[in-house]
């Protein structure tokens, strides 16, 4: 089900934006309008849908409407057309009542510079919400201390926002918006004006949470890097409007356009790329079946010293070396005595950049797990191969 | 220069003697009335406390709000006070101080919140604060004069018209002041107007608004001697006295009351300010 459907969603700053609109709707380019009237379009006919649950993220230079969007999906910038539905209910058509209503049950929202209220103390700034909703105290001091706890600031409840660090201030932000338990968060910049290193642990914490409550999440974000890294789906803005929506993989192999293949060019790749985008099919042997000298001609056939082995349901039992598998066919031992156990695997999620130094450690092939099944191996050139050649190599493998 | 002429003179007298006396006087006599009443309410009962249980009360005050320093100076500056005879004439003096900047916060404030929230009404209330603030207070003495009659009442008047825009000004400029982000999130949270106003922009103008209720206050003090032009009793008519009778004796005994009272009440005005709400 979607939980925001945008449609046509359009804003024009200015002194006239209905004639604006009209001439954006025959056509007229942005700058043109600028040019000719003086008013700015901020927002240019942008439609787009968020799943129930799903993290969807806005990607844009500064410029490019991507913080009016977000406004314009709560209403705090009132629209000059289009749709917005929250959960099948239009906001750009609410009255007064309607409105304050919708901000208080659906809508979270986290800002750039934190926007916490410097007079009152953590419990209260995440308690506001409830606060203004008439929720008595001690109902609203107990679920604010829940989300306050969620965000790991437990202890802090009665210091002030000025105390606290960045990071912190921003956990504040979060639990605020979490206290309300609206099914949706809004997060304009979350994370940009926080150091790199809190950023990241931010963001895998803001993983962990939307994991845990299933919220939908509408991030926005200036910071490809941040975008592939948190979003189910990334749009990206440009100049107001939206030139592309897809998946990490899908726009880094397939840009839209030549503004996007510009920007993903200097994406480190390493970040992005996970062990699952990189890994080969592996010359295995099963252990129910074949025997040593299954092993050594199936390696010597592919050219490798060593082989994974695994049972019927491909649950990985282990490494057999050419050497060990020739021991174990002269002396006649079954070869389940000779496998290597103590093996390095990996999740199919590891980003490449974590696995640089497991794999310069790793004397062989580094094994792709998840349920103890084997999905694949990862080799140092096939590291290589997934950083350097890029889309190519990754999706053929 | 004189390419025209214009009347203004006879056109405000016309207007004053023709229309807004008799029309309005009876109008005027009734708020004169009330608000003498108020004013000799406070001063009666602020002579009635025994001196010495005031300035208990005053070195306390100090103290909790403005530091030992302060209290000390408070305990001095009564002593000087009681000790050149000035005691009822300062009390005098800070009635009509509390009751007119009681009214510039009760006028004032609101108003400021008007022109924070309303650009039509901040279009509006500038003007005429630049008129206040400007507009020699000899010139509203007169009307006063008229409509009030002499003594505390207009002097009053006069002083409100003086101080009250700073009032208004502080409290505009606190809640301007209150970052956009703030007042966005409130809003997102589904905040109505009020809510945001009473929860957030309020507390957080409020440093804001007690400077500007400092300022009104010293104003209204700094306005001690000019209202006693115009019949108002207390410390300014002691240096008025001082004044025509080029007594510069009396002039500086007076004047030096002013002074520590405006250092007193701008101290714990001040303290007021700086206390986290």
């Amino acid at each position: 089900m979607n939980k925001i459907e945008v449609t046509n969603l359009t804003k024009i700053f200015g002194s006239n934006p209905q004639q604006g609109l009209k001439r954006l709707k025959n056509g007229e380019q942005k700058e043109d309008i600028l040019a000719k009237t003086g008013m700015t379009v901020g927002v240019n006919q942008v439609s787009f849908t968020v799943k129930a649950g799903e993290f969807f993220v806005i990607m844009g230079l500064s410029g490019s409407g991507k913080s009016t969007l977000i406004r314009l999906v709560n209403r705090l910038i009132e629209p000059t057309s289009g749709e917005v539905l929250i959960d099948g209910s239009d906001i750009t058509k609410m009255n007064k009542t309607e409105l304050i209503q919708t901000r208080r049950k659906k809508l979270g929202m986290v800002f750039q510079q934190f926007g916490l209220f410097q007079h009152r103390t953590v419990l209260a700034n995440v308690a506001y919400g409830l606060e203004i909703q008439g929720v008595k105290k001690e109902e609203r001091n107990k679920r604010a201390q829940k989300s306050i706890e969620d965000v790991g600031l437990k202890g802090y409840e009665n210091s002030y926002p000025d105390e606290l660090s960045g990071g912190m201030q921003q956990r504040v932000g979060l639990a605020r918006a979490l206290a309300n338990d609206s099914d949706i968060l809004l997060m304009d910049e979350a994370f940009s004006a926080l150091d790199p290193l809190i950023r990241k642990e931010m963001q895998d914490e803001l993983l962990n949470l939307q994991n845990k409550l299933g919220k939908t999440v509408l991030f926005i974000t200036h910071d490809l890097d941040e975008a592939l890294k948190l979003g189910d789906r990334i749009a990206i803005m440009k100049n107001g409007q939206i030139v592309q929506v897809g998946t990490a993989d899908e726009i880094l192999e397939n840009p839209a356009n030549e503004y996007v293949s510009n920007f993903v060019k200097d994406v480190d790749r390493s970040k992005v790329l996970m062990a699952s985008n990189v890994m080969k099919k592996p010359n295995v042997i099963m252990i129910e079946k074949n025997g040593a000298l299954a092993a050594v001609r199936k390696m010597e056939d592919a050219g490798i010293s060593s082989i994974f082995v695994v049972d019927k349901v491909n649950n990985l039992r282990g490494l057999l070396t050419i050497d060990d598998a020739i021991k174990a066919y002269k002396t006649n031992l079954p070869i389940e005595s000779v496998l290597i156990k103590d093996l390095h695997t990996i999740d199919p999620d590891t980003s490449l950049n974590d696995l640089f130094g497991v794999a310069v450690e790793a004397k062989y092939p580094l094994a792709v797990i998840q349920d103890e099944k084997l999905l694949g191996i990862v080799t140092r050139v096939s590291i290589l191969t997934g950083l350097g050649l890029g889309k190519d190599e990754v999706s053929a493998s | 220069m004189n390419y025209f002429k214009l009347p203004l003179e006879d056109w405000t007298n016309r207007f004053v003697d023709d229309w807004l006396l008799p029309v309005t006087g009876e109008f005027f006599d009734t708020i004169s009335d009330g608000l003498r009443k108020f004013i000799d309410n406070v001063t009666e009962l602020l002579i009635a406390i025994p001196p010495e249980l005031l300035v208990l009360v005053l070195v306390l005050l100090s103290w909790k709000i403005a530091g030992k320093g302060v209290a000390l100076f408070a305990l001095i500056g009564s002593l000087y006070l009681g000790s050149v005879d000035l005691w009822v004439e300062s009390i005098q003096t800070v009635s009509i101080v509390i009751v007119s900047t009681l009214i510039s916060i009760i006028i004032g404030i609101p108003l400021g919140i008007l022109a924070a929230t309303n650009k039509f009404m901040a279009g509006f209330v500038r003007p005429i604060l630049d008129f206040m603030q400007t507009l020699p207070s000899f010139v509203y003495l007169i009307p006063a004069i008229l409509l009030f009659g002499l003594g505390n009442v207009p002097a009053v008047i006069a002083t409100f018209v003086f101080a009250t825009p700073p009032a208004v000004r502080m409290t505009t400029l606190g809640i301007n002041q209150v970052p956009s982000d703030v007042v966005e999130a409130s809003t997102a949270f589904g905040s109505t107007k009020w809510q945001l106003l009473y929860k957030v922009q309020l507390p957080l103008a409020m440093p804001s608004i007690m400077a500007g209720i400092n300022q009104t206050m010293m104003l209204a003090l700094s306005m001690a001697v000019i209202s006693s032009m115009i019949g108002a009793p207390g410390l300014g008519s002691v240096v008025l006295e001082g004044i025509s009778t080029v007594n510069v004796g009396l002039g500086l005994t007076g004047g030096l009351g002013i002074v520590v009272l405006a250092i007193v009440l701008d101290r714990i005005t001040q303290g007021l300010s700086r206390k986290k709400i």
